[in-house]
């Protein structure tokens, strides 16, 4: 990504999983948009918290990564319907590739992401592991 | 929609081309295409360039000029046309749109790519700029890795079965061996789909669409100009256009391509014609699910039919309706730029008869681009 600002004005969602909820429509937006696309000009975005607690929709493995991503792989990349209603596009962590499954319920946990290069910036932000027992 | 004739097309052989530069490769094509239609550089109103990333594959923006420059049409006007995958597609529509205008009556449309003058991480990371570069790529999502997850879901959902994935391939393969600009000509089966290396499962190395050097042109033409020229016009008779989000995981549902579902909508209207009037299909299998969710979304098979409509043959040559003759993304090669004026150079040459070895019987064809993982699509009907 190699830019500071970009990375930062993130901060929040990337870190906390705030994202925008339309308060006229109720539509809830993550990552975070400032125009509903219901409602348009009459919506008004609120932040909304999200709980981190979601299940898997579908999932892959990784095994050609992009760059920056070389000495993770292989890993798995996972679509996480959140219990708020939105999807997310996420790591699945702490868990075995042959053990992941549509269907099973997630967390979120708080990990690096990536790095650029040996001495650029390490960018952190939410992957998803297993849940506890809820 | 009054209709728009398609009065010459060129192609140039796709694949690996080393020592063919960028702008060569698209002036190769656009030769062959205004030779095919008999005309002079002088008759020609305007240029449109599919291409998707010219800035990241070859350092180079401002291809509109560069082509129209190399191409000797200046000072014509020449626009480039960018919508990932789809930009040859929508360069194609934006010739009929400029030609239905009334602005211009001759229209030269291309579309290039030169995948291969840079490393495969930097191609793969390029491909991956067409999905949500802040939300999907830098969370390490790759562009094989979402047809990956849509892939999954449909055989979650469906009961779509790895085999059926497998089959699209080896088909595309089949059809390829009889297009001499195709990237590959070589049989593969079922088995060596499987046992090919995972890429992100379920999807392997022969589910993919190859990186690929390549260009492809067509001169459009008013109906009434047309007649100057050429005694066989084939005729775009339908165009639709639409979008999605770009993300994913902002689809309401993943294994649907809604924007293929409203774009065939607005072109089967304009064409007033139906999915069952269709006889021959270019569709976008840049992944072998691809071509099963184009089945689908098109029309041509009842959503979640489209994995078993492939075993069953339908969509072979023979079949009820051949899809990819030429060979598709898959086994002609996809330069992403190129892909969708490729797609409508087979559609007419399939029904002017020049089809070789390929050729089926048909007299109204279809061609479906998609850019991302399905942020935009592109639909042209064509007939005789």
């Amino acid at each position: 990504m190699s830019s500071i600002p970009r990375f930062w004005r993130n901060m929040k969602s990337r870190y906390n999983l705030i994202g925008k909820r339309c308060t006229r429509c109720g539509e809830i937006y993550f990552p975070p948009r400032n125009f509903c696309s219901n409602c348009r000009r009459r919506g008004e975005l609120e932040e909304v918290q999200h709980s981190g607690k979601g299940e898997v929709v579908s999932y892959t493995v990784i095994r050609t990564p992009p760059e920056g991503f070389e000495r993770q792989a292989p890993y798995v990349m996972a679509l996480v319907k959140l219990d708020e209603g939105v999807m997310v596009t996420t790591q699945i962590v702490d868990v075995s590739p042959e053990e992941v499954e549509i269907g099973m319920r997630v967390e979120s946990v708080f990990r690096k992401i990536q790095e650029d290069g040996e001495a650029g910036l390490i960018y952190y932000g939410f992957k998803f592991r297993p849940a506890k027992e809820e | 929609m009054k209709r728009v004739a398609v009065i010459g097309v060129g192609l140039t052989k796709f694949g690996e081309l080393w020592e063919t530069s960028f702008s060569q490769l698209f002036v190769e094509a656009g030769a062959m295409a205004i030779n095919d239609a008999g005309i002079d550089g002088s008759d020609i109103d305007a240029l449109y360039v599919g291409n998707m990333s010219g800035g990241r594959f070859v350092d180079q923006e401002h291809i509109s000029c560069l082509i129209a420059d190399h191409a000797g049409l200046t000072p014509i006007p020449a626009t480039r046309v960018e919508a990932a995958c789809a930009s040859g597609g929508l360069a194609i529509r934006q010739g009929v749109m400029s030609i239905l205008s009334g602005f211009h009556d001759v229209v030269v449309v291309g579309g290039v790519e030169k995948m291969t003058d840079v490393v495969t991480e930097k191609t793969t990371q390029t491909l991956a700029t067409a999905s949500d570069s802040e939300w999907e790529a830098f969370m390490g999502m790759t562009f094989p890795g979402l047809y990956a997850l849509i892939a999954r879901r449909h055989m979650h959902e469906y009961g779509t079965t790895r085999e059926q994935l497998a089959m699209v391939s080896v088909k595309n393969h089949e059809n390829a061996m009889h297009n001499p600009y195709a990237q590959f000509h070589s049989k593969i089966t079922v088995e060596d789909v499987l046992r090919s290396p995972l890429v992100a499962d379920p999807l392997r190395l022969l589910d993919c669409s190859p990186i690929t050097d390549g260009a492809a042109c067509v001169v459009l033409a008013s109906e009434e100009k047309a007649r100057e020229f050429v005694d066989n016009p084939v005729y775009i008779t339908g165009s639709g256009q639409a979008s999605s989000t770009i993300a994913l995981h902002d689809r309401k549902k993943i294994t649907v391509t809604d924007a293929t579902v409203n774009a065939a909508k607005e072109a089967y209207a304009r064409a007033k014609r139906e999915p069952r009037d269709i006889q021959v299909a270019e569709v976008h299998d840049a992944f072998t699910i691809g071509e099963i969710l184009a089945i689908e979304g098109l029309g041509f098979v009842e959503i979640g039919k489209g994995g078993k409509a492939t075993e069953e043959g339908e969509t072979a040559i023979g079949g009820r309706i051949p899809v990819n003759t030429s060979g598709g993304l898959k086994a002609k090669g996809h330069p992403v730029g190129a892909t969708g004026v490729a797609q409508v150079v087979e559609i007419v040459l399939q029904l002017r008869g020049e089809a070789g070895k390929r050729q089926v019987d048909a007299d109204v064809g279809l061609t479906h681009n998609v850019g991302g993982s399905g942020g935009t699509a592109v639909v042209h009907i064509l007939e005789k």
